[in-house]
């Protein structure tokens, strides 16, 4: 007599709820799944042996506390989003690109934007001299803004865009030449990153303090459950704090407590959990320790719902999914033998996806040397597909579940994740610990103790340490035009000559005006601005009078 | 006893990747030199002005941004403007090998690219 009848049983009640009600409506990729050699291959499997800890613990896809996955098909219903995060020089060289990886069978565009749009500056600011067009593409206005996305239509692909301190001026501008297309606000898909936090942490583009900083996020959630419901606000990360040589658990840890700094800033405002929760999406690495990162992307559900269920008192299940998007770890890519990037490159997109990851970008083996060319990055996309369409591993759900091992990693990382939490209430919050630096020294100590193992050589990279070979650097390696500042200072000046520089100062008086008290949403201001053809730079400079800048606290 | 030697490592740019940099900053310290930092967004005068005031023999520069065929030459620059070219400069980063001659034609003493470990920087610094 098999123990696990119970079990059976509630398996059957969620085919028949939970299920159905997705696959009525969005019936899964093929009516039968088989293994390659066409064994027959179940939707989900469970213990064939009683476990009084499995409701607790996993419970079914689409169901508390989401364990094993937040949709109850998963990628028998749909394969994850694949988005490349590109961008470089021009707008008009990045929506060639686009327009490149669109045709190549991508699903999602992902922009990456210079430092000076990062930092809200204009190319002809002092500052981002060196710097305009090189890591993502030069947007100072809404002009380049419409020629990035022109051609593309916003209301058929979604839009990833990797931007914190000015994502409200970047949102505008889309929300904008969204308007020129005809598309309306409400039809609009897509993604800010708009994780200040993690900025002072890990990644370095901030602009102001944290108090004004987190105003301008919770503006953009009260803004966008109205005016833009289908828009993700926020994507909390752990992407940069991973890179910036934090662990595993550390990186869960700390965008998990982040993530509770975003929700009572929310709740401060007076605002209902289950308005904005739903909204809140998160980002995370993807490392080669396979079997850790599985874990920790299961860790990293389960943790997230029972803090919005327990702790916030989220009542919708939609405000306790953790949906993420992942990419594969940029550390881990060697300079050397840049081939074998490819292969590190399968063995993270196969943790995320085992990981149950919604959309994901997989690096190119020569980004450890400069920017990705077209060729590389087609590997890289080709590496998803072949996942995707060849592995088999997107046809049955959380294939790693019961694992003895990943089971147990599981649990560990949530542990640990739980005891930095509550370190880090103890210290008074997010914001504190970062002031304080103790979220930044937890995080150099790891890269320092990584470090020193590959300086040892007790912790192995091939082709770095042991298995190196004599080479020559690949010579195709892209570069940016250096003329481009000029370019683009060209295109800033043309577009003050056209627009009505009297609106466009009534706008930034407005808005430096809405700025100097706490109460007024900017969102609608700023858009106001755009519209006119403000620059990014002017409305930045706006609001660094009104609210100061930044501080690094140095920690070594 | 022989003075310490002192070495100053900068984040010119707007280039947020500072792992390597501290690392190199920790590694260094460690290894018995006194060691400052600037952190983020440091213009090259800024870094100038920070070498010629702590009286350092080395500026090292760390950058993944890809402006360095911009900044680093303009560092080295102003080093000389400012008669404070007896301090060396080296650098390292995401830099391809074709742009190292180009920074080393540029007064950059040495540029050390992603893997290369800490006891190369070392028996640079000593060999000078």
């Amino acid at each position: 007599m098999p123990d696990n009848r119970d079990l059976i049983k509630q398996k059957k009640t969620w085919e028949s709820t939970t299920v159905k009600k997705v696959t009525d409506r969005f019936p899964e990729r093929n009516e039968n799944f088989t293994t390659g050699s066409w064994l027959p291959l179940n939707r989900l499997g469970i213990p064939n042996y009683e476990d009084k800890t499995y409701m607790d613990k996993s419970g079914f896809p689409g169901e508390y506390p989401y364990t094993r996955g937040v949709q109850p098909t998963m990628y028998r219903g749909r394969l994850w989003t694949m988005r490349q995060y590109a961008g470089f020089g021009t707008a008009e060289e990045s929506n060639e690109r686009y327009k490149y990886l669109l045709n190549q069978g991508q699903t999602g565009l992902s922009v990456a934007f210079d430092l000076p749009t990062q930092i809200g500056y204009d190319s002809s600011d002092q500052m981002s001299i060196g710097e305009v067009g090189k890591v993502g593409v030069a947007i100072d206005s809404l002009k380049d803004m419409e020629i990035l996305f022109g051609g593309i239509p916003l209301d058929k692909v979604s839009t990833s865009m990797t931007i914190n301190a000015p994502a409200s001026v970047l949102l505008a501008f889309y929300i904008a030449v969204a308007e020129k297309q005809g598309v309306t606000k409400n039809q609009l898909t897509g993604t800010i990153q708009n994780d200040i936090l993690k900025e002072y942490i890990a990644r370095g583009t901030y602009i102001f303090p944290p108090t004004p900083s987190l105003r301008l996020i919770t503006n953009i959630f009260d803004y966008c459950s109205k005016e833009v419901p289908k828009w993700n606000t926020i994507s909390i990360s752990g992407y940069h704090i991973r890179e910036a040589g934090s662990t595993a658990a550390q990186e869960v840890a700390f965008t998990i407590a982040d993530g509770i700094e975003y929700v009572k800033a929310a709740l401060d405002t007076g605002m209902d959990v289950d308005v904005f929760a739903k909204r809140l999406s998160f980002f995370f690495n993807s490392h080669n320790d396979l079997l850790e990162e599985i874990a920790k992307f299961r860790a990293a559900r389960r943790i997230w719902a029972k803090i919005m269920k327990e702790r916030f008192k989220a009542k919708s299940p939609n405000s306790m999914k953790l949906r993420f998007h992942t990419q594969t770890g940029g550390s881990t890519l060697t300079a050397q033998q840049p081939d074998n990037n490819i292969v590190r490159v399968t063995i993270q997109t196969l943790a995320a996806i085992f990981g149950g990851t919604q959309s994901l970008h997989t690096n190119s083996r020569d980004e450890a040397l400069g920017l990705p060319t077209e060729k590389s990055v087609q590997v890289a996309l080709r590496t998803q597909q072949i996942v995707a369409h060849e592995s088999g591993v997107a046809n049955t759900i959380d294939p790693f579940a019961g694992s003895y091992i990943v089971e147990e990693l599981t649990d560990k990382i949530e542990q640990e994740v739980m005891e930095y939490i509550t370190k880090i209430d103890d210290i008074g919050g997010m914001v504190k610990a970062i002031e304080k630096g103790f979220i930044q020294k937890q995080i150099q100590d790891s890269a320092y103790k990584y470090q020193k193992e590959i300086e040892r050589a007790e912790r192995v990279i091939v082709g770095v340490n042991k298995f190196t070979a004599k080479e020559e650097q690949p010579n195709d390696i892209l570069e940016v035009n250096p003329k481009l500042r000029e370019v683009q200072i060209q295109r800033i000046n043309e577009v003050k000559e056209n627009r009505s520089n009297e609106s466009v100062q009534k706008k930034l008086i407005a808005l430096k005006k809405a700025a100097s008290t706490t109460d007024n949403n900017l969102m609608p201001l700023i858009l106001d601005a755009v519209r006119e053809y403000a620059t990014l730079g002017e409305i930045c400079n706006v609001l660094r009078k009104e609210f100061g800048e930044y501080k690094e606290s140095i920690v070594l | 006893m022989t003075k310490k030697v002192r070495v100053l490592i900068a984040k010119p740019g707007l280039d947020g990747h500072d792992r390597g940099a501290k690392y190199i900053a920790r590694a260094l310290k460690d290894a018995g030199y006194e060691v400052i930092y600037t952190g983020l967004r440091q213009t090259p005068d800024s870094i100038v002005a920070t070498a010629i005031q702590e009286d350092v023999n080395f500026v090292g520069l760390s950058l993944l941004s890809g402006a360095h065929k911009e900044l680093f030459p303009k560092i080295v620059e102003l080093l000389k403007e400012n008669k404070a070219d007896d301090i060396i400069v080296f650098g390292g980063g995401v830099i391809p090998d074709r742009d190292i001659s180009f920074l080393k034609d540029n007064g950059v003493k040495a540029v050390f690219t992603p893997g290369t470990p800490i006891a190369d920087v070392i028996s640079f610094i000593e060999a000078q």
